[in-house]
């Protein structure tokens, strides 16, 4: 079984409600879930969707068909009464939306009526819905009804209560009025996990101790900074809201110097505020974690969708060269232990680690199997307390074998710690001689780069071990990737060489994927950016060509079927 | 207790006679005297020549961007708010480049201490009028004279009711060192702007010339009035007042944040056993 419900709506008629519970619902059953969102940059009005995938199968990416598409106004049936499969159906409130459907695909179901009669408030429409949907999908209310007590709690049992009789309305009206209804979900066992991208990015930064997060809210990274002020308590963080992102960043390298684990996180246009503050970190050897989250530009672009055309700037970014590593997860679990080994990098080289993403991973939602912490890396690299107090002499950026000096926490020794962004000795005062600067350009740069390349983890193959037709690609692409070799692999010899450790771009020595590359018949490069900016990296890096680029830039995310009709339109 | 001794840095690179001497003259002072040792405190400065202060002492020092002190301050400070953090900034780095963050500092009464060294004109990039250059002022980058009002520092903090304001001078170095002892002492955000004579780029603003303007504060003087304060902010010209103009006792902000009411962030240890509790959340 594989379902995919659509559920349309304007801004502000809670349709992100609906999709989150009949999500929730899902996951609690046992199914694998896979959703995304598409919405406007406004409040109020518009048109915006909630697409949710549900299958007894591991799933990664979204379908085009749809099952059953739940219509809160006119535009949800006129853009996508043509995404229904066979059998598939719409419900809608035809005194709610003013117009009638008779056709066959059509179910009226009186939302608001029912909420009234039932839920004694119109309010309660969208409960309604959700009974319904549970109702075509002949699903019992249980899983529901602890999710409406535990969602309405605070408000008390009248709420609740009437909450539940809204969604059995919805479910009764639904059991007989659609005999029709024929997507029986095989029954699951067990809860499954349910997390977004950037939740996954903010739990990697909890498990990772991180204290101190400052930043401007912008989407696609808004979400960091309202998840980690939900643990402040719990955890001991400190969010700040900053007044701009060049804030934003200066505050936590203040807060790194300090002494703990600071990040900060962004889209591209607030991170183009920050490479000022990029370079300072690269000068000054303060640890520190950026979440770019990109969507389509340049300038404002269209701020509530997706692109993945901020690498190259992710990489170059800010002047004068300094280390940096550049992560960019496909999945959740990826999103979550690569931000743990963002911080891990950063404490243990003291260099600035970008996590790199997008709208999409963003916000699509997915039933992973539950982390692993025991896989968390926790390293303190820090000099304190008694270690840094029974010292004999301090230099903050001594010279060394790795070109790591020790990180002080000022303080707790009676040695002063000294940071500084003009070039400086090891005591880090300013210096303007050749022969320090030199030194000082190795020790921070040229030592440590090999190191930093040593650790960074090679790309990952999947499918066929020596394949003739090789699936690219990088960050958010991971899952529609996959499932389309999943679909293409049936007869073919083909893979999918996904990157998600980007820089330093790994090298072959642990694993030859140039090789996989050059011995295939045909390698495609899929990205969403316009110009293949990972293919232009590639070639920089390896001298490695791809012959063909499937480049996606209207700000909507592949589907598995768009990306199979694109891939076909190739290899026929 | 510590002694001038503690506190020799590296040989200063201003010029002969640069205000920056008696800024500094008076800094020292006001540490020894308070008892607060190098390792107790941190400087954070900015690029030009007051950037280059924290170097020419000794204590912890983050020596950053230019405009960008008080956000890596602030960071600072909310990690460890035991530390005493010091901003040393210039008129053009703190009013011309960091404006943005002058303002949201002082909304945020962080407990920070801001000493500008304010000498009315960029040194180090040679002789451009800077925030607070009189208007009029011909310099080579600007033949027709200074089109822009010149910015009123006190003013522009009383309106936004920083917690303390004081305006001291380079060359007063008993009364400057008191107004940096008081400002270490207040609870909150503190602004000193110092008056510092440019020898070499600054031929207006002389010692001279603010030694025939410049007066204390009369010792009846109430500086927890707003109104009268900002009456005393607007005086510039003839007279020039010196002393603390306002200060208040607004709420600071290190003492609301729940998060560190009982230690420093930087004291505090993760807890990685809590994890497995977060995760069921996402169930």
């Amino acid at each position: 079984m594989d379902y995919s419900i659509k559920i349309g709506g304007e801004a502000g008629q809670g349709i992100q409600t609906i999709g989150d519970t009949l999500s929730r619902i899902f996951s609690r059953s046992g199914y694998h879930v896979f959703t995304h969102q598409d919405y406007e940059s406004r409040i109020r009005g518009g048109h915006n969707f909630f697409q949710i995938r549900f299958s007894d199968k591991s799933i990664m990416a979204s379908r085009d068909g749809i099952d059953i598409i739940v219509a809160l106004d006119k535009e949800s049936i006129a853009f996508h009464e043509n995404e229904l499969v066979e059998g598939g159906l719409i419900i809608y409130d035809s005194s709610s939306l003013k117009e009638r459907h008779e056709k066959q695909n059509f179910l009226d179901i009186p939302f608001e009526k029912l909420a009234v009669e039932h839920g004694g408030s119109k309010i309660m429409a969208n409960t309604v819905a959700t009974g319904a949907v549970l109702g075509m999908l002949r699903m019992d209310l249980n899983v529901l009804r602890g999710i409406l007590t535990d969602t309405f709690t605070k408000k008390g049992d009248d709420v609740i209560n009437a909450n539940i009789k809204a969604a059995q309305a919805g479910h009764e009206f639904a059991v007989k009025n659609c005999p029709q209804c024929s997507f029986i979900p095989s029954s699951q066992a067990g809860q499954k996990m349910l997390i977004a991208g950037i939740e996954a990015i903010a739990l990697g930064a909890v498990a990772s101790g991180c204290k101190f997060y400052s930043a401007y809210p912008m989407t696609p990274s808004t979400g960091i900074m309202n998840y980690l002020a939900g643990k402040e308590k719990e955890y001991g963080i400190i969010v700040e809201q900053a007044e701009d992102e060049i804030s934003a960043i200066n505050m936590a390298l203040g807060a790194s110097f300090a002494g703990v684990r600071s990040m900060t996180g962004t889209a591209g246009g607030g991170f183009a505020l920050m490479v000022e503050g990029l370079s300072l970190a690269g000068m000054t050897e303060t640890p520190i974690v950026i979440a770019l989250g990109q969507r389509p530009a340049p300038a404002t672009g269209l701020p509530t969708r997706t692109e993945q055309g901020d690498l190259l700037f992710a990489i170059y970014s800010a002047h004068g060269e300094f280390p940096r590593v550049v992560f960019a997860p496909g999945t959740p679990e990826q999103a979550f232990h690569l931000t743990n080994k963002a911080f891990d990098m950063a404490e243990k080289y003291q260099i600035p680690s970008i996590v790199i993403f997008d709208q999409y991973l963003a916000d699509t939602v997915w039933t992973p199997e539950k982390f692993d912490l025991n896989r968390i890396v926790l390293n303190d690299y820090r000099l304190a307390g008694d270690a840094f107090r029974n010292l004999t002499e301090y230099k903050r950026y001594a010279f060394t074998d790795t070109g790591i000096s020790p990180l002080g926490v000022p303080g707790d020794a009676k040695y002063v710690v000294v940071a500084d962004s003009d070039e400086h000795d090891e005591d880090g005062h300013i210096i303007e001689d050749a022969e320090t600067r030199i030194k000082m350009v190795q020790k921070r740069l040229l030592k440590k780069v090999p190191l930093i390349r040593k650790e960074i983890a090679p790309p990952l193959l999947y499918g066929n071990s020596a394949p003739e037709i090789v699936l690219a690609g990088w960050g958010s692409t991971y899952g529609v990737i996959r499932e389309a070799v999943d679909v293409l692999s049936q007869g073919r010899s083909i893979a999918m060489l996904h990157f998600s450790e980007i820089y330093p771009f790994p090298s072959v020595e642990a694993f030859d994927y140039l090789t996989i590359l050059n011995n295939a018949k045909l390698c495609f490069c899929i990205e969403h950016n316009a110009t293949g900016q990972f293919a232009h990296l590639m070639r920089a890096e390896t001298g490695y060509e791809f012959k063909a680029k499937i480049n996606r830039y209207d700000g909507r995310p592949f589907t598995v079927d768009n990306l199979l009709e694109e891939i076909n339109a190739h290899i026929g | 207790m510590p002694t001038l001794d503690d506190y020799k840095g590296q040989t200063p690179a201003w010029c002969p006679g640069c205000g920056n001497f008696g800024i500094l003259k008076s800094f020292k002072d006001a540490v020894v005297e308070l008892g607060i040792e190098p390792h107790q405190f941190t400087i954070v400065s900015g690029i030009g020549q007051a950037g280059k202060f924290p170097h020419y002492l000794k204590c912890n020092t983050f020596n950053g961007l230019h405009g960008r002190t008080l956000p890596v301050a602030t960071g600072i400070r909310l990690a460890n708010h035991e530390m005493l953090v010091i901003a040393v900034a210039g008129d053009g780095d703190c009013y011309g480049e960091g404006g943005n963050h002058f303002m949201h500092a002082i909304r945020r009464n962080i407990g920070l201490k801001l000493f500008v060294h304010d000498n009315q004109i960029y040194g180090l990039t040679k002789g451009q009028p800077s925030p607070t250059t009189a208007e009029g002022t011909v310099a080579k980058n600007q033949p027709f004279g200074v089109f822009s009002e010149q910015m009123n520092p006190i003013a522009l903090a009383i309106a936004l009711d920083c917690s303390f304001v004081a305006r001291g001078f380079a060359s007063d170095p008993v009364h400057l060192k008191d107004l940096m002892k008081a400002a270490i002492l207040h609870k909150g955000f503190s602004l000193v702007d110092i008056l510092q004579p440019c020898v070499t780029f600054n031929k207006i603003n002389t010692y001279e010339w603010y030694k025939q303007r410049a007066y204390h504060l009369e010792p009846e003087y109430n500086p927890e009035d707003r109104i009268k304060a900002f009456a005393r902010a607007l005086e510039w010209g003839d007279r020039i007042p010196l002393g603390i103009i306002y200060k208040n006792n607004r709420p600071v902000l290190e003492e609301r944040i729940p998060v560190i009411n009982n230690s420093p962030l930087v004291k505090q240890t993760f807890e990685k056993s809590k994890l497995e509790t977060t995760l069921k959340e996402f169930y």
